[in-house]
């Protein structure tokens, strides 16, 4: 680890630049990185985050798009990686954002793929290694080695398709620290799919490794997480190294306001619907308004004894109502069943149990149903369900009102119908505009867009069904700052516009709270409580913890008697 | 401009349509004219066209490239064999169902002079209820398969002509131009269509350039109708459900879409498409042929449609028909200008190395449009 005589930095970066056909990415990025630091690099989605980190770790398609400028050096010594193996021997490791998990095999089998325990023979002396057994009791040892060490408790005979997505990114890690050379360890959004308490384990866990002296350098959109766990900030935007400070100099808003380039605390997001422009001033004041008159408004959708078969998010029994014209959180640690709760009401997972909808029962278990019930929904799953990726955005965009409500369609209805592409491409045009979404036209493929973007087209999806109940999972997960203010600010105005009942399901608490009338926190299927947004973040913590809400209040009432 | 020809159209295509104009232009020397070789292509083109045709609609669907083709191929057959065996008899009725409506023009005379196409347009009226049944199992099957379409659909195509193998033999065919004459029972294992419905496309409207060139106008003007009709559905509000379901079956179903009968709608249109395929090809070729006819008769029309551009989820018509003119114009001009310039008579075994080559050529060029 440090045992090198020179007191070179463990990895240097000289004047490094890309461009990809013409097009500039990086420019001029010098910096290093010593021993036991942690760095935080923090960018908006384009910045250049991925294609510095495709350098560093000697991704192919680098050197297939022409290599790049500059020098890297490693223990001071100059290196350039062609491949993913030789950054592996320089003791460099990563962890992709998207998992790269073998789903059938055991969390101790992923964690130790290519580096087994095995079990000599004499055939070793023929066949050479190949023909070893595994060494199973070994192998569990150093996983579950591997796995303490981040601080959190999973079995390491667990199959990995069978984990929440969670786990999944402990094991991911768990794989990168059990290399036993690994010095410097590359993270990119760890945190994105973990829920607040999984994600200040891995926080400490992060701590604990810089202790050891391998240095970490976290990327993360989280930038409460960023401040607190990092040594050093580094800010990427547009390609340039903007800044490179120690933590304590810079504020979380600080940090914001250097990666968006211009004073985005004050920024006021201006949102035109087709409808009627209205622009949000005070979000304060509106979320106060319906609980007003939340006693003579009738329920748009009760929910009574609600179970969900959705794999990693089942749902056992869920009773709850929300008011027409609310906005409605669903919280909770992962694995949970948050999820499962709107999935299951629209159909796409068989759910049993009752859902009213302004008093009328729904059909469950029939996406068809739902949605011609004006319900609509955007998935957590953009590109699995959320979109068609090979499709381009006015198909995304109207393709559900078109099959539910027979719209943008030319002909007679049953007998022959047929596209109207004018009207998709008008129909696309007019939300690409309202909701600023980055793309060259209404026919480009929703799969050449960025993560924000494409789940604006997600809500441009719903919106377009003019629904009654919209039904959000997730709405801000892996998308940057600049759009997530953007998509939260976009709903709280269709809301109060056109007094729509929301129902939203994150793993941001904070986000939650800023946005909801009154959130529900889910625990092992079941609502563990309901409170008014304005509650102390205590209170959902302790909800989340597995505390009921009157367990909680028995408490109060023990310790005032 | 020109890059982004290329990349439109990309590289095999351009290769391959190089060297199908270097075989045009090395025929003259070798003895073989281009207009014959020609007038060969285009009839190759419009027999083979509206088989390939049969594949969008399944690729477009995400059943991926229809090898159980075979299955629509004996609805084809049925449909063939049974307007020649009621010929007479669908004729009569026709006279009879003009008097009774008081049609005057559907009278005797008309049906006389009209025999040939009434009988073809009788074959593919029998064929497609039929194809549209078998194709509605076949859709059935492969909505239990999803994920392993291709390899179940091969075995559906082949297990279909074996099982028709008995069939032929045991239907009870009366006809005398078809069933075996020792037997007078059992069909045979070619049929002559002659005297039936034999070029009933390809002479209509046909333009003779010279006597070596005969352009086949009708089976092209068919083929064209019968690629926009494809087309129109495609733009239907089903066919655009058909293609979402193709592209991402979860996105599709969340919107309220029937995956399942989605699928089965487009199996069933490939079924019957590929019905009228063969009758097509073979008003052409002459002959039905029976037994272990259909056998093969898929890996063409997917070699022709891959070669053609498309993956295994996204086919287009253009596709279609550059791919089908392209094959068939190699298959063509290979045998007879490599036959003339060795001098021997290869030509059969030329053509087996040429169509199986090109079928394995396109089928690694397969690729999945990537999510």
């Amino acid at each position: 680890m440090s045992d090198n005589n020179n007191n070179a930095p463990l990895l240097q970066l000289d004047h490094i630049g890309k461009e990809f056909y013409g097009n500039r990415v990086l420019s001029d990025i010098t910096f290093d990185i010593h021993a036991g630091e942690i760095i935080g690099l923090v960018g908006e989605n384009g910045a250049g985050k991925s294609t510095l980190l495709n350098i560093l770790f000697g991704m192919p398609v680098i050197a297939s798009t022409g290599g790049y400028e500059g020098r890297l050096q490693v223990d001071g010594k100059n290196v350039r990686f062609t491949s993913p193996n030789q950054a592996l021997a320089h003791g460099i490791g990563m962890v992709h954002q998207e998992f790269s998990l073998i789903p059938g095999f055991t969390a101790a089998e992923n964690i130790l793929l290519n580096r087994e325990v095995l079990n000599g023979s004499i055939m070793n002396y023929v066949f050479s290694d190949r023909v070893s057994t595994l060494d199973r009791e070994a192998m569990h040892n150093r996983a579950s080695a591997a796995i303490h060490t981040l601080g959190v408790n999973i079995n390491p005979d667990m199959i990995v398709s069978e984990m929440p997505v969670g786990y999944k990114q402990f094991i991911e890690i768990a794989r990168e620290i059990d290399r036993k050379n690994t010095r410097l360890l590359f993270l990119d959004e760890p945190t994105a799919v973990l829920t607040e308490t999984e994600a200040d384990i891995l926080l400490t866990a992060l701590k604990k490794l810089a202790k050891q002296g391998i240095a970490i350098v976290f990327i993360s959109h989280r930038l409460s997480e960023v401040k607190t766990l990092c040594s050093r900030i580094l800010v990427l935007r547009d390609g340039r190294l903007i800044t490179d400070q120690p933590a304590e100099n810079l504020t979380t808003r600080e940090i914001a306001a250097l990666m968006v380039g211009r004073e985005s605390e004050r920024k006021e997001i201006q949102v035109e619907f087709p409808s009627e422009p209205v622009r949000v001033d005070d979000v304060n004041e509106e979320i106060i308004k319906p609980k007003k008159k939340k006693k003579k408004v009738k329920p748009a959708i009760k929910v009574e004894h609600l179970w969900v078969d959705m794999p990693g998010e089942t749902v056992r029994d869920v009773s709850f109502e929300v008011k027409k014209g609310e906005i409605f959180g669903i919280g909770g640690l992962a694995g949970h069943g948050k999820l499962g709760i709107p999935n299951g009401i629209m159909g796409l997972y068989p759910a049993g149990g009752k859902v009213r909808l302004f008093g009328r029962s729904l059909t469950l278990n029939k996406p068809r149903a739902a949605l011609n019930r004006k319900m609509a929904f955007v998935s957590e799953d953009r590109r699995g369900v959320g979109l068609l990726l090979d499709e381009p955005l006015d198909w995304n965009i109207t393709f559900t009102a078109m099959q539910t409500q027979g719209r943008f369609l030319l002909g007679i209805p049953y007998i022959c119908q047929f596209r109207n592409e004018y009207a998709m491409t008008k129909e696309a045009k007019k939300y690409i505009e309202a909701l600023s979404i980055k793309c060259t036209g209404p026919h480009q493929l929703a799969g050449e867009l960025s993560g924000g973007n494409q789940q604006k087209v997600c809500l441009a999806k719903a919106f377009v069904l003019k629904p009654n109940i919209l039904l959000i999972c997730e709405p801000t997960r892996g998308i940057d700052i600049g759009a997530k203010s953007l998509v939260l600010d976009t709903l709280k105005n269709y809301n109060k516009e056109n007094g729509t009942t929301i129902i939203i399901t994150s793993s941001e608490l904070e986000e939650l709270r800023s946005v909801c009338d009154r959130v529900a926190i889910v625990d092992e299927g079941k609502i563990a409580g309901i409170l008014p947004a304005s509650s102390p973040a205590e209170d959902f913590g302790m909800l989340m913890m597995g505390q009921t809400k009157q367990a909680n209040d028995n408490e109060e009432e023990e310790a005032s008697a | 401009m020109i890059s982004k020809f290329i990349q439109n159209a990309g590289w095999p295509r351009i290769i391959i349509a190089l060297f199908l104009l270097g075989l045009f232009i090395a025929a003259p020397f070798v003895g073989v004219r281009v207009d014959t070789s020609l007038a060969n292509t285009l009839v190759r083109f419009g027999m083979n066209g509206v088989m390939v045709l049969a594949m969008i609609p399944m690729v477009q669907a995400g059943c991926g490239l229809n090898f159980g083709l075979p299955l629509g191929i004996i609805a084809g057959l049925l449909g063939a064999t049974l307007s020649i065996e009621w010929n007479v008899e669908i004729l009569a009725r026709l006279v009879e169902f003009g008097g009774k409506y008081n049609l005057s023009w559907l009278n005797e005379a008309f049906v006389t002079n009209w025999r040939e196409p009434l009988g073809f347009a009788s074959a593919i009226i029998i064929a497609v209820p039929i194809a549209a049944v078998l194709g509605w199992f076949y859709g059935k099957l492969l909505n239990r398969v999803k994920g392993d379409e291709m390899m179940i659909a091969t075995y559906v195509g082949f297990s279909s002509v074996s099982f028709m193998c008995i069939a032929w033999l045991l239907l009870p065919y009366k006809h005398p131009t078809m069933v075996w004459g020792y037997a007078g029972k059992g069909l045979r294992t070619t049929i002559s269509v002659e005297g039936y419905w034999l070029h009933v496309l390809s002479d209509a409207l046909a333009i003779d350039v010279n006597e070596h060139l005969r352009i086949p106008t009708g089976m092209l003007i068919f083929f064209a109708v019968m690629a926009i009709l494809v087309w129109i559905f495609m733009r239907s509000k089903t066919g655009t459900a058909m293609t979402a379901v193709g592209s991402n079956p979860e996105f599709a179903r969340a919107s309220g879409v029937n995956v399942d009968k989605m699928r089965t709608i487009s199996v069933m249109l490939s079924t019957v498409l590929g019905a009228i395929g063969i009758i097509v090809y073979e008003q052409s070729f002459g002959f039905i042929q029976l037994y272990m006819g259909p056998f093969y008769m898929a890996l063409p029309a997917v070699a022709s449609i891959l070669l053609g551009g498309a993956s295994v989820n996204k086919a287009s018509i253009l596709n279609v028909i550059v791919g089908t003119f392209l094959f068939q114009g190699i298959l063509t001009m290979t045998p007879s200008v490599i036959n003339s310039y060795l001098q021997t008579d290869m030509s059969e075994v030329i053509r087996l190395i040429v169509s199986n080559g090109m079928i394995l050529y396109a089928l690694t060029r397969k690729v999945r449009a990537g999510r």
